[in-house]
């Protein structure tokens, strides 16, 4: 038997679904007891993955956007797989990082921070190109910066 | 004079209300904002943002979610504002958007106000 549950939602590569896999991040998120501010995390860092999916990987063609969830008892490990086409990963991550103050306006990148989101907003992230891309996300549970989260335990 | 529009698309889980009031465009965001409403959001408000010296507040306060898609809207507005010499304001962010403003640096450039009486103890 293997040591965790699994849940796996299939949604067609279309934007109007991304919202549809959130909604079963977030419930899975509460049943293993993670506080608030750590499922909003996991809603936005699982939407950014999702949603990148859908907008680079398949044009115009029709697609689907595989998202997996492995519930261990210490964390979540959430598998974000497209199957089509991809967005250029090296490219995308010499964009990524915060906004400079300094930077000029023009300058400002309206793209390129999902995947500075994801990095910052989960423990983990790990990409792997293969027939498409595929993103592991791992967040575990109290959270390796755990200041203000403390209040809530897992009792639902 | 207090010109109220409503648009709200169906299915969807975002409406954007503008309140015209004297000469600030004043509009309030309510609901979701991801990849399937941010377009709904971007087109609401490019129809003010060529507006010279257009004075914008965005009240967010009633928005309960908010990815970089959203993010990406309010950049180009405040560009597009700017450039035409207006000014964008966006207020009632609760504790979650603001977090998202400034972990991406975005509270440093933008005008943000946050919501007066944050409720700490959020439900599930």
């Amino acid at each position: 038997m293997q040591p965790y549950d699994y849940i796996e939602i299939k949604i067609p590569a279309k934007a109007q679904y991304v919202g549809v896999a959130r909604l079963m991040i977030s419930g899975i998120a509460s049943r293993l007891g993670f506080t608030y501010d750590d499922i909003e995390d996991l809603k936005i860092a699982s939407s950014e993955a999702i949603t990148n999916a859908v907008q680079h990987a398949y044009q115009d063609e029709e697609g689907e956007v595989v998202v997996g969830c492995a519930l261990f008892e210490d964390r979540l490990e959430i598998m974000i797989a497209d199957h089509g086409g991809s967005f250029d990963f090296e490219e995308t991550k010499k964009h990524i990082g915060p906004y400079d103050e300094s930077a000029e306006v023009e300058f400002l990148r309206e793209g390129g921070l999902g995947l500075y989101l994801m990095e910052t907003l989960m423990d983990e992230v790990k990409l792997h190109h293969e027939e498409g891309v595929t993103v592991f996300m791992t967040k575990y549970l109290g959270g390796e910066r755990g200041e203000e989260d403390v209040k809530r335990t897992a009792s639902s | 004079m207090l010109q109220k529009l409503k648009i709200r698309g169906a299915k969807m889980n975002l409406q954007v209300e503008l309140l015209e009031q004297d000469s600030i465009q004043y509009f309030k965001v309510i609901g979701e904002i991801d990849a399937f409403t941010a377009p709904i959001l971007r087109e609401r408000l490019a129809t003010v943002e060529g507006t010279p010296n257009l004075q914008a507040e965005l009240d967010l306060s009633d928005v309960d979610y908010m990815d970089s898609t959203g993010l990406g809207v309010f950049v180009g507005f405040y560009k597009a504002v700017k450039a035409n010499g207006g000014h964008v304001k966006i207020t009632g962010l609760n504790r979650r958007l603001s977090r998202l403003f400034e972990i991406t640096g975005l509270s440093e450039i933008i005008d943000i106000e946050k919501k007066e009486s944050e409720d700490h103890d959020a439900t599930i």
